[in-house]
């Protein structure tokens, strides 16, 4: 066998038995994309899929790294054992790092049933680092129950973590944007719970009330109707071609003080039992998507950057620098002579 | 994009054991070291031994780099490294900084603090200390 493969073997079954130093040298070759993490998560995939991963995301600052914590002191209280991957953001010049989400969740170091890693986004766009997916498989195949997936402070649109967890929770905090914003598109639509954190300020019950009016209010059939996606009264509108908006939970929590946190953990619960009858399917079918499609992409790069295409592949991205080429064609040209072929006309 | 294996960046966790409230210079070498393209860890204030050994071991760091200026350094920085040891941790570079007596530096060195850093280091000298000093990465 190949050192990497059997290296591999040996962190993995280490990380699996419950050695934490295996367990943590595993997750460092992950987010290297080492060969070693490649023959591991090989190995351990297929018995992965019983963790439940959960996403927490939100603004920066609404409270994701508290409530966290405290997410933490209540599944511990309950007996099951809990894993963290923390994102933070990388530096886009010196790609340097400031990691500090487990400033909140440093109570735990005697526990052997809690485990934080902390991850730097690397240049990945979207709300995690391109490895987070893997590191949380790893989590899961090292027998966590839980997998909180915390992904750096987002904006509106970094909805990845939705592909990568089972349930998504998005954080806000109160009066941070009236009605309007509730029904934009992007990441409150991908929530499957929405919490209202930091419910001791002003203005928390008011901005719980008016997420639950926009939120969990559809449009109904009647005036659906009208744009012709569905018979009126038809209870699965939207349902066929047309993917159907979720209708998250709205709570309402103070994670400093670990207020509504129980309730929080009752409705992952939940989300996640009606997600084993089926209802996830979806979602399950979207993380495989998303990870296959990344490596496939990933080692396209690769390839087109490997030693026997390296110089076509930078004349090629010169020329349209230079804007003697379009990136169309350019694309034709460098995916046919992957294959030995020619580029279409 | 992959960064070539060179290029990985070192991991440091940085940490402030014993009871002192001052956590201005850590944080701003924490800050200055993320500058450095270092990913730095950061704990914040009042941690035990047993906290700063495990999450050296969960965040698999090259370095730990402790702030002290409490005066407690002799016996809290040589819990530090003798807890690291005992997890299997001796790989990992151990340098302190703060306010502690040139007398007391060999002891700790002694103990496996690799270098005490003192007031008037600048951010790039210790930069310079850790890329030399810190352990390939392995494949």
């Amino acid at each position: 066998m190949n050192p990497a493969g059997s290296r591999a073997d040996e962190l993995a079954d280490a990380a699996v038995a419950g050695d934490r130093r295996a367990l943590a040298r595993l997750l460092t070759a992950v987010e290297n994309r080492t060969p070693t993490a490649e023959a591991a998560l090989r190995r351990l995939y297929p018995s992965t899929g019983r963790a439940h991963l959960v996403g927490i995301t939100g603004a920066p600052g609404a409270g994701k790294s508290t409530l966290v914590a405290a997410l933490i002191a209540e599944v511990r209280a309950v007996g099951r054992a809990v894993a963290v991957v923390a994102v933070d953001p990388s530096s886009p010049i010196t790609g340097g790092a400031l990691l500090g989400d487990r400033v909140r969740m440093q109570a735990y170091a005697s526990d052997d049933g809690v485990f934080i890693r902390s991850m730097a986004s690397r240049g990945h766009a979207g709300g995690l680092a391109a490895t987070s997916t893997s590191a949380a498989i790893v989590l899961d195949a090292a027998g966590f129950d839980l997998v909180l997936l915390e992904t750096v402070g987002t904006g509106q649109s970094e909805v990845e973590v939705a592909a990568a967890a089972d349930t998504t929770v998005v954080l806000e905090a109160p009066e941070m944007g009236d009605e309007v914003q509730a029904i934009k598109a992007g990441l409150l639509e991908v929530a499957d719970i929405v919490v209202v954190n930091k419910g001791d300020r002003p203005g928390a019950q008011r901005t719980a009330a008016q997420l639950r009016a926009m939120l969990t209010s559809t449009v109904s059939p009647r005036v659906a109707a009208a744009d012709g996606a569905f018979a009126p009264g038809d209870e699965r509108a939207g349902s066929g071609e047309r993917p159907r908006p979720k209708r998250p939970e709205v709570l309402i929590t103070t994670a400093s003080t670990g207020e509504g946190v129980p309730a929080l953990l009752a409705a992952l619960d939940r989300h996640r039992s009606a997600g084993r009858e089926g209802l996830a399917d979806g979602a399950r079918l979207a993380r495989a998507e998303a990870q296959v499609w990344a490596i496939v992409s990933e080692r396209l790069r690769d390839r087109f950057h490997g030693a026997a295409a390296g110089n076509v592949t930078a004349s090629t991205l010169l020329a349209v620098a230079e804007h003697r080429l379009d990136p169309y064609t350019a694309a034709d040209q460098l995916l046919a002579s992957l294959t030995g072929g020619r580029a279409p006309d | 994009m992959i960064p070539p294996m060179s290029e990985r960046p070192i991991k440091i966790l940085i940490a402030k054991p014993g009871l002192d409230g001052h956590d201005r210079g850590a944080k701003v070498l924490a800050r200055g070291l993320r500058d450095e393209g270092f990913e730095v860890v950061y704990t914040g204030l009042r941690q035990t031994p047993e906290m700063i050994a495990t999450a050296a071991l969960q965040e698999d760091v090259d370095v730990v780099g402790l702030s002290i200026l409490s005066g407690a350094h002799m016996t809290l920085l040589p819990k530090v490294t003798r807890l690291l040891r005992e997890r299997g941790l001796d790989d990992v570079l151990v340098t302190a900084g703060g306010i502690i007596p040139d007398d007391d530096i060999p002891a700790l060195e002694e103990a496996g603090v690799a270098a005490v850093f003192g007031p008037g280091t600048t951010i790039a000298e210790v930069a310079a200390y850790i890329r030399s000093h810190v352990r390939p990465p392995e494949g």
